[in-house]
């Protein structure tokens, strides 16, 4: 018997006959040996290590609840994707070498310490399995907010140089380029041009001074580029002195993602810089999650001191506007019944839980909503960089039917959400699926809907 | 000196000195760390997160609505355990009396048959979460000799205990001591493990209460 026919046995029991699929590979970027490798991964994971994340790395009772929450255990039922189980590594080592109590564990061997085998495995829990999208946080019956362990645990996997290629690869485009997908200044500006033309308006461009600077996310400049039309639109109803800017557009922050804390602070820099260039007393984030929580929860932890402008996710700034009576909507011209998917990272985690309700119950709309939703809602699969990752297609397409069901379940007949990110989700899923529904933007609801003056 | 005599004396006293001083160096080693200054504007910001923290502390003893069917073997066994313990260390007469000599301070037991019930209860209860701790395979993958470990200190004093008022397979005198000591041995073993989640459930929860209340975030 050759040694492949050892190690690749014949799968019979699938519908494809082929060779076992082989475990996960992780990938790794750099050279350096396994010890540095270790010793880099645990050194940046206990980095800005304070008393929230220590409480939670000693507060696991091993219930194994978080696991119940999981939208990548729910349908698969393996156990390795118990949301705490994605940690261990780290949690470990924390035991080990910097709890209170390291010098007992130590002494009686009691966690042995982590071996770069074992990251490489921990790879994909980390990133492959994990949207960041903390639903597991809302069951903990310790309150152990996992989702921010596992950002703090890919800040070592990153300088380890343990992290998805894919992931990496679009990481460090956005930091040499300024955008992850090729959105590059000039491109930017090339599209809001095209924007404009095609929909008669006049969109400001670097302006030197505005009241309001607006941001994108890659995906829309690139995959739906009406939202900038939309967003312009908006502006102009409200009649705001507003502006984009090429020094500081692209809102999506694969430094948070990927957990290259330099690079996330560089790309909140270049908004910051030019939000304060302007004089900017807002700054507009367009439908994305993350870019939500990089800037609007962290801006100001990367600038060091609070920052002199206002953040508002779009959803929010939007239903503001509504209650200040500054924003006038057709009411029910929107047709059928529509159903919203809550982005985790601008709902569940940012906040802005009821500002898309005020927005649609201002558009008339016949909502019916999801159960469970809000901050309970599932995650589309898609978040925490997961939908870059290919390998990771087949637990994401496992993950988004638990997302299909929920929303077939509410009975709606369209689907709306206010995240870029997973509205690419649900068009990738919608694909390989032959789903008939397609998620739309609530930014561009609105903006076809604006009476006008 | 007798183990009874040792149980009551330098055993209690050198284990209640290792429970106090591990846990104070457990939660101080926690504590002290530092609190990170958090500079982005707060949805909610003066006394409201600290309210959301210390409410938080609350509202995790019950699983929201959209958990309750999928936790509901965990939690209703971890209720029917630890209700069963408090009702025998804090209604039992031996207990009363027990900590009447420590702290100087007693109230009215309860009758001995519902503290043998609660001991009955509590077992079984404790035995049914060991085989699902066995047999779940997220338990059985994420348990480590601290959760079998902190299980067996546990549930020795109810078996002890129980031992000792049916004068089960000793001297009275005998399986008194032995109960006494298995107390002694939780106590001892208490800061080390997860049984510190007794204290640590307070500032774990209220911590995440504090920054999501901050952000308007969901608790």
């Amino acid at each position: 018997m050759s040694d492949a026919t050892e190690r690749y046995p014949i799968d019979t029991e699938q519908a494809r006959v082929s060779v076992k699929k082989p475990e996960v590979r992780a990938d790794e970027q750099g050279e350096m040996s396994d010890d540095e490798r270790v010793a880099l991964a645990m050194q940046h994971f206990a980095k800005d290590f304070g008393y929230t994340a220590a409480v939670h790395m000693d507060s696991c009772i091993h219930c194994g609840m978080c696991a119940e929450a999981c939208h990548y255990y729910v349908p698969t039922e393996d156990p390795k994707y118990t949301p705490i189980w994605k940690i261990e590594v780290f949690k470990q080592a924390y035991k080990r070498e910097a709890g209170p109590f390291a010098f007992f564990y130590k002494l009686f061997n009691l966690k042995p310490s982590v071996t770069a085998d074992e990251l490489r495995e921990w790879q994909e829990l980390l990133y492959d399995s994990c949207s960041v999208c903390g639903r597991c946080s809302m069951i903990c019956p310790m309150g152990i907010d996992i989702a921010s362990l596992i950002s703090q645990a890919r800040h070592g996997m990153f300088k380890a140089g343990l992290i998805p290629d894919e992931l990496h690869a679009v990481a460090e485009r956005a930091e040499t380029e300024g955008s992850p997908l090729g959105a590059k200044p000039d491109v930017f500006e090339d599209r809001v041009e095209w924007m404009g033309d095609e929909n008669d308006m006049e969109i400001p461009m670097d302006k030197e001074k505005a009241d309001v600077l607006l941001t994108m996310s890659s995906i829309e400049i690139m995959k739906y580029p009406q939202s900038i039309a939309a967003t312009a639109k908006v502006m102009e109803h409200l009649g705001l002195d507003y502006t984009f800017s090429t020094k500081g557009y692209e809102a999506t922050n694969f430094g948070l993602l990927s957990g290259n804390i330099d690079w996330q602070r560089d790309m909140s820099m270049r908004i910051i810089n030019a939000a304060i260039d302007i004089g900017a007393k807002y700054v507009i984030l367009p439908e994305c999650g993350h870019a939500y929580s990089a800037l609007r929860w962290q801006g100001a932890t990367m600038y060091g001191k609070p920052l002199p402008f206002k953040i508002r996710h779009i959803s929010e700034f939007l239903a503001e506007q509504i209650e200040a009576g500054n924003l006038k909507l057709k009411q029910d011209n929107v047709a059928g019944s529509v159903t919203f998917h809550d982005p985790c990272q601008v709902v569940r985690r940012g906040g802005a839980i009821e500002a898309p309700r005020v927005v649609m119950d201002a558009l008339g709309v016949d909502l019916k909503e999801m159960a469970p939703s809000r901050g309970f809602n599932y995650c589309c699969g898609g978040g925490g960089g997961v939908i870059t990752i290919h390998r990771a297609d087949d637990i994401r397409y496992k993950s988004f039917q638990v997302k299909m069901k929920q929303v077939e379940e509410s009975g709606a007949e369209r689907l709306v959400s206010s995240c870029s990110n997973c509205r690419q989700t649900f068009d990738d899923g919608q694909t390989h699926f032959n789903w008939d529904k397609t998620c739309e933007s609530l930014l561009e609801l609105v903006a076809d809907n604006l009476v006008e003056e | 000196m007798t183990l009874l005599e040792f149980a009551r004396g330098p055993g209690l006293q050198g284990a209640l000195i290792i429970f106090v001083v591990g846990v104070l160096w457990r939660l101080v080693g926690i504590l002290l760390l530092k609190h990170k200054r958090d500079y982005n504007e707060p949805r909610y910001g003066g006394l409201w997160p600290l309210w959301g923290g210390f409410k938080m502390i609350f509202t995790r003893f019950w699983p929201r609505k959209p958990f309750q069917a999928r936790t509901a073997y965990n939690e209703t066994l971890g209720y029917i355990f630890h209700i069963g313990l408090a009702i025998i260390v804090f209604g039992g007469g031996f207990h009363i009396l027990f900590i009447e000599d420590l702290f100087g301070v007693s109230w009215p037991h309860l009758p001995n048959d519902v503290i043998y019930l609660a001991g009955v209860v509590t077992l079984v209860a404790m035995i049914a979460l060991l085989i699902r701790r066995l047999t779940h395979p997220v338990l059985r993958m994420l348990s480590n000799f601290d959760d079998y470990f902190s299980w067996l200190v546990t549930i020795l004093p109810v078996v002890t205990g129980l031992m000792a008022v049916a004068h089960f397979g000793a001297r009275y005198e005998t399986l008194l001591a032995i109960h006494i000591l298995s107390f002694e041995l939780m106590l001892v073993w208490f800061p080390f493990g997860k049984l510190m989640h007794a204290f640590l459930f307070v500032p774990s929860r209220a911590a995440s209460g504090y920054i999501m209340t901050r952000r308007g975030a969901s608790t």
